[in-house]
């Protein structure tokens, strides 16, 4: 009887889903078990072993969160230009990250970050610091990542996002717990092959069907296929002027927030701890520079198509839905209507749907919209949900079940792979940083890696709680990860690495002044805990937004540093000898305590 | 123990390329991607205007680039100065 339906029916978008999810997670699982670590040196860095084409693929995984694999493309088919501060943002901190911080991390040899820090600024004030710091950039993007987990468990397999979260904290605590990096590093592997498949198959048909270009970044800037012989980004243009946004190619925020948006996302992203602490993982520093290579280019494969979709999307959109008749809707926008990412409100009463600028809700008390509560101050009838850009995409460009049901898994492989490489980076954190190295030097070998494992449960289960009971401000915090990062570690280690004069006194006061700027500034502006209301951004500081800050507390770290520096001691001898140590290349010895 | 001199003269060379590369990082991003966006839009290639195709496109291939020829020219200085091994 089943037999015969699934003959009929085809086997469906539903079946696809537990097909593909299910062989998917038993790959993870098996390569975890086959991958399991012995020593902490297998738990912190994978065993220092690793090949630059897998650290680069892993790097990738890691790097590819929920958030670049549903949101951003989304994010930018409503931004247009302005998208262009992740896509450049989050790709060119990796330039700086080869050439300014990895290969000389990697010849330092040791496991962490605070490690550096600690060694480099021979103090343990600074370690300590640079343990806080660590931590609450990887709590705030880890807590994100988890009700990523459970948001795509929720809608694809029709479990709540609960229930989606615990499943999504079992199976990382599974593979984190048993593996380590060395689990976690193969893992990812497995996840960035699911993951970019995932993403170019939709894309590429697409690409086909709206302009007859094969390859998504040409075909957004080639002619639309429907004979007329106008390019899609023109018409795309035209269709959002006409219709009240402002212009696709050219964006509406000011150019010095861009620039500061752009270049806090670059610097946090080389100051992000998961991502420096990959480059621990291989055997010699060439290795370190090609993996960084590799990683930025797999890396890139996704981040210049992601701009591509968002045009294509936007324009489907538009003709999709504006002026039609709603009840001659088709069906993609019933099935997400009923998840409330696309709602429509017939203010005027004509049936038909006026998709224009505006928000076509007022917001409740929590800042989300209520859908009960119509927005008359404007015209628009239609609210859309950035994320469904990707995730209905295949449907609205009615792509066979398989594809949609590959978004699923690809989903899911981004957003476990980031929330494992953060997990890991927490437990070490904990267990070698604090335990180890500052409240109880004397543990064993096999005390640290039982402490490794046990501060990785930990963590899940913190992550866990976040991911199900989100305080408000995650969201609005997570992406602000970023300027913590670049307000605190990125200064201090190139300062580490660069100018050997550098002392204790000057870095520890410049990541303190940096992250303490960057805190209070989102707080007053991003969370508006400070007054009744959230401040305008008319008083913004120089008009650059809480997501640009990172800029501004970075220079403030710099300056910080380099000030109190100049009226302090130089640094004993023994460190000066350090820092033109790891300016050499060669003699890298592997990660050691 | 490496000796000083030839340290300090890699080290050198090695700021030499890191500040070349990275004034081509900034040109591409921030120059033709940001603050000169305007006036390159101007110039269309296809259906991308030039400032907008730097900004969601160019910006990052070039960046790809970038990489691959710093790794190139410190696998050669590396060799020069015999700390490739």
């Amino acid at each position: 009887m089943m037999f015969s339906l699934l003959i009929k029916e085809g086997i469906g978008v539903q079946n696809w889903t537990y097909i593909l999810v299910g062989v998917t997670f038993a790959i993870y699982i098996g390569i975890a078990i086959w991958s399991r670590a012995s020593s902490t040196k297998e738990f912190y860095v994978a065993g220092g072993g690793v090949s630059p084409l897998a650290n680069g693929m892993a790097t990738a995984a890691d790097w590819m969160s929920a958030a670049s694999f549903i949101s951003m493309a989304g994010i930018i088919s409503f931004a247009g230009y302005d998208g262009a501060v992740y896509l450049m943002g989050w790709t060119g901190g990796y330039v700086l990250l080869a050439l300014l911080l990895a290969p000389y991390l990697r010849k330092f040899g040791k496991f962490t970050v605070p490690d550096f820090i600690g060694d480099r600024y021979y103090s343990k004030t600074a370690r300590f610091v640079a343990v806080l710091c660590a931590l609450l950039v990887s709590f705030t993007y880890v807590a994100g990542q988890m009700r990523g987990v459970g948001i795509v468990f929720s809608r694809f397999l029709e479990v709540d996002i609960n229930t989606g979260v615990i499943i999504g904290m079992l199976i990382v605590l599974f593979y984190a717990v048993l593996g380590g990096m060395k689990g976690i590093t193969y893992t990812q592997v497995a996840q960035y092959c699911v993951l970019i498949f995932a993403f170019m198959v939709p894309a590429i048909f697409i690409s086909i069907q709206m302009t007859g270009n094969p390859i998504p970044q040409l075909g957004f800037g080639d002619t639309l296929s429907d004979g007329s012989g106008t390019y899609l980004l023109d018409k795309l243009d035209g269709l959002s002027t006409e219709l009240g946004f402002d212009k696709y190619t050219e964006g509406s925020k000011s150019t010095i927030d861009i620039f500061a948006i752009t270049l806090a996302l670059m610097v946090g992203t080389a100051g992000l701890p998961h991502v420096i602490v990959r480059f621990f993982t291989v055997k010699r520093v060439k290795d370190a520079r090609k993996s960084a290579g590799i990683a930025l280019l797999l890396i890139v494969i996704l981040y210049a198509t992601a701009p591509a979709v968002a045009a294509f999307a936007r324009t489907n959109l538009i003709e999709t839905v504006s002026n039609q008749p709603y009840r001659n809707v088709p069906e993609w926008f019933s099935k997400w209507e009923e998840t409330k990412l696309i709602s429509f409100t017939d203010k005027n009463n004509d049936g038909l749907i006026q998709y224009v600028k505006g928000d076509a809700y007022l917001k409740g008390e929590d800042g989300k919209f209520d859908f009960e509560r119509p927005n008359l101050s404007t015209t628009n009838e239609l609210y859309v949900d950035r994320d469904i850009m990707v995730l209905a995409n295949p449907e609205i460009a009615t792509l066979p079940d398989w594809v949609i049901a590959l978004v699923a898994a690809g989903g899911l492989a981004a957003a476990l792979s980031t929330a494992a490489g953060l997990l890991l980076v927490i437990s070490s954190s904990v267990s070698h940083d604090l335990i180890k190295k500052i409240i109880k030097p004397s543990i064993s070998e096999k005390g640290e890696l039982v402490a490794a494992r046990l501060s990785a449960v930990g963590a899940v289960c913190v992550a866990g709680y976040f991911g199900i009971n989100p305080p408000g401000f995650v969201a609005a915090v997570v992406a602000l990860a970023f300027g913590l990062a670049a307000a605190s570690f990125f200064p201090a280690i190139i300062l580490g690495i660069f100018y050997k004069r550098m002392n204790k006194e000057g870095a520890i006061a410049g990541m303190v002044v940096g992250i303490t700027a960057m805190l209070l500034y989102m707080m007053k502006y991003k969370l508006g805990w400070f007054d009744e209301t959230l401040p305008d951004k008319s008083e913004w500081w120089f008009g650059i937004s809480p997501e640009g800050f990172g800029t501004v507390a970075m220079v403030l770290n710099f300056v910080v540093s380099v000030v109190i520096m100049k009226f302090t001691p130089a640094p004993p001898e023994n460190v000066q000898e350090i820092v033109e140590n790891i300016r050499i290349p060669s003699g890298a010895g592997e990660a050691t305590h | 123990m490496p000796n000083k001199k030839n340290a300090s003269a890699y080290w050198k060379e090695n700021i030499r390329y890191l500040f070349l590369l990275l004034l081509i990082w900034f040109l591409v991003s921030f120059g033709a991607g940001v603050l000169f966006k305007d006036a390159l839009n101007t110039i269309k290639i296809g259906g991308f205007k030039l400032g907008f195709w730097f900004a969601q496109q160019g910006s990052m291939y070039v960046f790809v680039i970038l990489i691959f020829v710093y790794v190139r020219l410190m696998n050669k200085l590396d060799k020069k100065y015999g700390y490739d091994v």
